[in-house]
């Protein structure tokens, strides 16, 4: 019985916590970083390259998987920094906005990789 | 010998007087072996009569002298002058509740809500008869609850609760911890009808895994992670009820 | 009888070491989720194509685009190391009467996020 929904967004941030924790340190370093302050051998991340890996639908799926989940673990748990920070009375506002823009997201970021 | 004193700075509130509570400063004796109740006993005794606090077993297990020291929730027996001392104190009732008088708060939310999670053992089809013996519970059953079982109810870990202190709603660390408690016991049969009340918006959702509840509780409870665990048990039981809504309750 | 409700200030995670981290860690979600905005930003350009891919890759090489992912990462870091270290709290697992000690479920995330690191490394760079 559903007492109420928070353990879908909880399951969804926990899931993104989890991918964040793994993955993020090493793309921003990779991608973030080491590239543009040119500590990557030479060609490393050139357009061919690069397209040619994204295209592969197990990248892509990751990419899927890297974008949306720690959206959702970003929408989880910045709804409760704003009721930490002091903002009251508007609690639905806030999970339809947050959530919504982590769907909103996840939506975009299927379209991009489902058609790329 | 030289008579060592330190200062302790105490919010007073006279509800029938103030319009709000006020520090007064009292100089007690400084002893090695003393601790913040000491202090304060020897300043009713003998400086201030009409400072009034709660205060029993002076040994850190009957929960009723807790108190913010320095800002941090503490229980006064438990609190040595030596560690402060030459710097004056700051008494101050436990945070996050209404101040009755002077150190005493309100904490009928607390019972109201001790109430609410059914601390006792839930049997679903009534008590075994006494001539059917005792429950039995091996030592390992009885350690998945033990800690949890340690709380003296003294009210620090909501002192310490941020998410408490801005939504007194939230159902707390204690109350909670206590809930699983009962749940982890082999002999209860109650945590179904706990969940109504554990597992609303304002029971273990509202907690935001600051930690400081777990890290301020005099008997290591650790209700922090009694919340945690909860919250990842709720949660399979919702996928499971989703998935498979016809399985057994 | 006229019980005095005290209220919380509203820099109350300034007034503790611990609540201060808290506050750091909850708000590393928000490079977490700007990161990832930008890494679908990327894929975007990408498919578009090699002209507006490397217009991208140019802005990412200005000063405060680098700024950005130099807090980026401290922040991911921290929340990396800070879930690694709360995650056992979650999960109570018992060995008869003792309790499974949380550095044997720490430390294998922490071996486990070198290895996937350099995994994704070795994709990146040409494997």
């Amino acid at each position: 019985m559903a007492k109420s929904n928070e353990p879908i967004w909880w399951s969804l941030f926990s899931a993104g916590g989890v991918v964040a924790a793994f993955l993020i340190p090493i793309h921003i370093l990779l991608l973030g970083l080491a590239g543009p302050l040119g500590w990557l051998p030479q060609g490393a991340l050139d357009y061919g390259r690069m397209a040619d890996l994204v295209a592969h639908p197990i990248v892509r799926l990751y990419c899927f998987v890297l974008i949306s989940l720690p959206l959702f673990h970003w929408a989880h748990r910045f709804r409760f920094t704003l009721a930490d920070l002091g903002i009251h009375g508007i609690d639905m506002l806030l999970a339809v906005v947050c959530y919504g823009a982590a769907i909103v997201g996840t939506l975009i970021a299927a379209q991009v990789l489902w058609t790329f | 010998m030289a008579n060592k004193t330190i200062r302790l700075e105490i919010l007073r509130y006279d509800p029938e007087k103030d319009s709000a509570p006020h520090f007064q400063s009292y100089e007690a004796p400084y002893h090695e072996e003393w601790v913040v109740l000491d202090a304060i006993n020897h300043i009713k005794d003998q400086i201030d009569g009409t400072l009034t606090y709660r205060w029993s077993c002076r040994m850190g297990v009957c929960g009723s002298c807790g108190m913010m020291i320095n800002g941090t929730p503490k229980l006064s027996c438990s609190a040595f002058l030596r560690d402060y001392y030459p710097n004056p104190v700051r008494v101050e009732p436990l945070a996050n509740f209404p101040i009755l008088r002077d150190l005493v708060v309100q904490l009928d939310d607390f019972m109201h809500k001790l109430v609410s999670i059914q601390p006792w053992i839930v049997r679903k089809d009534g008590e075994k008869p006494v001539q059917e013996g005792e429950y039995l519970q091996t030592p390992a059953q009885h350690a998945k609850y033990k800690d949890f079982s340690m709380c003296i109810n003294c009210m620090l870990c909501y002192a310490a609760c941020p998410a408490y202190g801005l939504e007194p709603e939230f159902l707390g660390p204690a109350a909670i911890a206590l809930a699983q408690r009962y749940n982890l016991d082999s002999r209860d049969e109650g945590r179904d009808s706990r969940q109504e009340v554990v597992s609303a918006h304002d029971g273990i959702w509202k907690c935001t895994f600051v930690g400081e509840c777990s890290v301020v509780c005099p008997k290591h409870v650790d209700p922090a992670g009694a919340i945690q665990q909860a919250k990842l048990a709720s949660t399979i039981d919702w996928y499971k009820s989703l998935l498979w809504p016809w399985g057994s309750k | 009888m006229k019980p005095y409700i005290r209220q919380m200030p509203a820099g109350w995670w300034l007034k503790r070491p611990s609540y201060l981290l808290f506050m750091l860690r909850e708000l590393s979600s928000v490079f977490v989720g700007g990161y990832v905005v930008l890494f679908l930003m990327m894929i975007r350009r990408l498919a578009q194509g090699p002209a507006e891919y490397e217009a991208f890759m140019a802005a990412l090489r200005s000063p405060l685009a680098i700024l950005f992912h130099v807090v980026a990462l401290a922040f991911a870091l921290l929340h990396t190391i800070t879930w690694f270290n709360l995650t056992p709290k979650a999960m109570a697992v018992w060995r008869g009467e003792e309790r499974l000690p949380p550095a044997m479920m720490i430390v294998p995330n922490y071996v486990g996020w070198v290895v996937v690191s350099g995994v994704i490394a070795w994709v990146v760079l040409g494997g």
